[in-house]
């Protein structure tokens, strides 16, 4: 296929959704009796218009940036992880129990290392469950990872309200060792927001998945697989251990995003921190088209969305963004496949 | 533990599942996968309680939320079956934007972030004689009326088919489409009811009040292997462990959150197949190009 018919397929989704967006956007917003112009500049101006704004966007795009890559990793297979929740979840509390394990003392370098490990081994304990119940029993992983939310939140909950909490909260105590620095402490524009150098780990890992998926070999299985498992398996590939692989480096990777809020932001594990990012992860991982630098993006415009609810929150009720969302996953959702026909409709006819 | 007081209480939960999970066997035997009985739930929720606030009767409440739940449940329709989009993704987007069309008329309707003021609904909810909730009842009967339609009528005939051979089903002349249509109405319907009577009994809409009870319903569904009655069967199950951890708060033998998870993973050891196998209509979720 020509570039050119490759990047309207990939750009007209995502517009025509931003437009069908904007368009319910300026309803909710006229309901409320204000001017859609003056309130998507207060949008604007409150997210990309100051650094504070912008610091905060940057923040939500990473925990976003982890969970959509995770999303997008195992629909390259043909998998649907939306177990992105339970496993950052999980990352980030053994990311807190490694921390508040080592002592102070131990050289930063280290101690992140090893939060950072033990929180990609958490989320991929928690993928692996599903990938081993499909590849053994041809349990479907939508449903299991639907199912896996519910008892690893719970089991979580268990363990952080029943015998890890400091006393009247839901969280751990504060961790000490593996604390990751925040831009502010770089750059003092960035004064109270809180991003922080996670933003550099997703960077890294987006980067190591373009390069896993497009220039390695396991790689290629994996997109095989996605594309034409049956072929896949003809061709020598085996898919069971393919569909292994995706799921639980899926997991592991929602698991590291776990980094983000615990030793990034608020060095202790919370219950409920995870609370709607991994479904969201889905929404940036279908509006990325499953490229790890789209996700990026989409994860930068989801960030952007939730940040400039709080901007708006005085003339417009942030909710208003909860709305949007649903609007531009089920107009991506909706537009992909449409788009697709229309443009293959055209080149038939072009064609003959 | 008063046996009688046990059952009613596990009635009581298990109402709003009953509802939800009769709505979900429906779509899901047509072939649509019904991930979105959460949405249609919250908005049935939200629904009643905007239609009995404003009128004063919860019967207006009733119709409302019914509406409400069938709305989300006609956009469900439109984009997985005329438009094809994938009915998972469509029906996560879908919970979404319940959660969030029903947080910002909140804010809208009653000026709150939380919570609904306090409507009527119907009388207190149990009585020795028996249940003065006619909500109830209803939900009792729709298994049945549920299990009747899709093996003793013609259109349920037409929703097996569009589950398991839509090409058969086309051949002999049947729109596959319209069945679906109807079906996910259906669902949308049944699962408002749901939620209707989550509020009604309530007296109140609360942010997220549905808690995740459309994926135990959709539990249910797939634990009672896609039939009316073991799925309502299920659900009395699931609402027994639940009322059996409400009853026994107190006594810390077994933890809430243990009890929390049963659902969650009798459906996973029902799809592993360690107690029988989970056969899912054959064309569920599949899109025909």
């Amino acid at each position: 296929m020509p570039w050119g018919e490759r990047a309207q397929e990939a750009l007209i989704p995502p517009l025509v959704a931003l437009l069908i967006a904007l368009i319910c956007g300026d309803l909710l917003i006229l309901s409320y009796g204000q001017s859609p112009a003056g309130v998507y500049r207060l949008l604007l101006e409150g997210t990309w218009g100051n650094a504070y704004g912008f610091g905060q966007v940057l923040y939500k795009a990473t925990t976003l940036a982890f969970t959509g890559l995770a999303v997008s990793f195992g629909l390259r297979a043909g998998l649907f992880n939306i177990g992105g929740e339970s496993q950052l979840a999980a990352g980030g509390f053994a990311a807190a129990l490694t921390g508040l394990a080592l002592p102070v003392a131990t050289p930063l370098i280290i101690a992140l290392i090893l939060c950072i490990v033990a929180a990609g081994c958490a989320g991929g304990v928690v993928g692996a469950v599903p990938a081993y119940l499909k590849t053994r029993f041809g349990a479907h992983e939508v449903i299991v990872t639907i199912m896996l939310n519910f008892i690893v939140l719970a089991l979580l909950n268990w363990f952080i309200a029943g015998h890890l909490h400091v006393p009247e909260t839901l969280h751990t105590p504060e961790i000490h060792a593996g604390v990751l620095p925040r831009l502010s402490d770089l750059s003092p524009t960035f004064h109270g927001s809180a991003a922080n150098l996670a933003l550099v780990v997703a960077l890294f890992v987006a980067v190591a998945v373009w390069f896993y998926l497009f220039r390695a070999k396991g790689g290629y299985e994996l997109r095989a697989v996605g594309l034409q498992p049956d072929a896949a398996e003809y061709g020598g590939i085996s898919v069971g251990r393919v569909w292994m692989r995706a799921l639980t480096f899926s997991g592991v990777i929602a698991g590291i995003g776990g980094i983000n809020y615990v030793l990034g932001y608020k060095h202790y594990y919370e219950d409920g921190f995870a609370s709607g990012a991994g479904f969201l992860g889905i929404a940036v991982a279908l509006v990325g088209r499953n490229h790890p630098f789209g996700v990026l993006l989409a994860a930068f415009f989801f960030a952007t969305l939730s940040q400039g609810g709080l901007a708006i929150h005085a003339f417009v009720p942030k909710q208003m963004m909860d709305v949007l969302q649903g609007v531009v996953i089920i107009a991506v959702a909706t537009a992909v496949p449409e788009v697709r026909r229309v443009l293959r409709g055209a080149r038939k006819m072009s064609d003959t | 533990m008063n046996p009688l007081s046990f059952l009613a209480q596990m009635i009581r939960i298990a109402i709003p599942y009953l509802f939800a999970a009769s709505g979900g066997v429906v779509a899901e035997r047509s072939g649509i996968v019904s991930l979105t009985l959460e949405g249609f739930m919250l908005g049935g929720a939200f629904g009643a309680v905007v239609g009995t606030n404003y009128s004063g009767n919860p019967w207006v409440g009733v119709l409302t939320g019914m509406l409400v739940g069938l709305a989300f449940a006609l956009i469900h329709a439109v984009c997985t079956i005329r438009y094809r989009a994938d009915q998972v993704v469509v029906g996560v987007a879908i919970n979404l934007l319940a959660i969030g069309v029903t947080r910002f008329f909140l804010k809208l309707f009653f000026a709150s972030s939380s919570n609904s003021p306090r409507v009527a609904g119907f009388g207190g909810n149990i009585k020795l004689g028996g249940f003065d909730n006619p909500l109830l009842w209803l939900g009792l009967v729709v298994p049945m009326a549920v299990a009747y339609l899709i093996y003793r009528t013609p259109f349920g005939l037409r929703v097996r088919a569009a589950g398991e051979h839509p090409d058969a089903a086309e051949s002999v002349g049947v729109s596959v489409k319209r069945v679906r249509y109807v079906a996910v109405a259906i669902s949308g319907i049944l699962a408002g009811l749901g939620g209707v009577y989550l509020a009604l009994d309530q007296h109140q809409f609360t942010d997220q009040m549905t808690a995740g009870r459309g994926f135990i319903a959709i539990s249910a569904v797939i634990f009672g292997r896609w039939d009316p009655i073991r799925a309502a069967l299920a659900c009395l199950l699931f609402a027994a462990a639940e009322t059996f951890q409400i009853q026994l708060q107190g006594n810390h033998a077994i933890a809430s959150q243990f009890i929390e998870m049963i659902p969650y993973v009798l459906v996973i050891i029902a799809l592993a197949g360690l107690v029988g196998r989970a056969v899912p209509p054959a064309a569920l979720g599949k899109v025909e190009d």
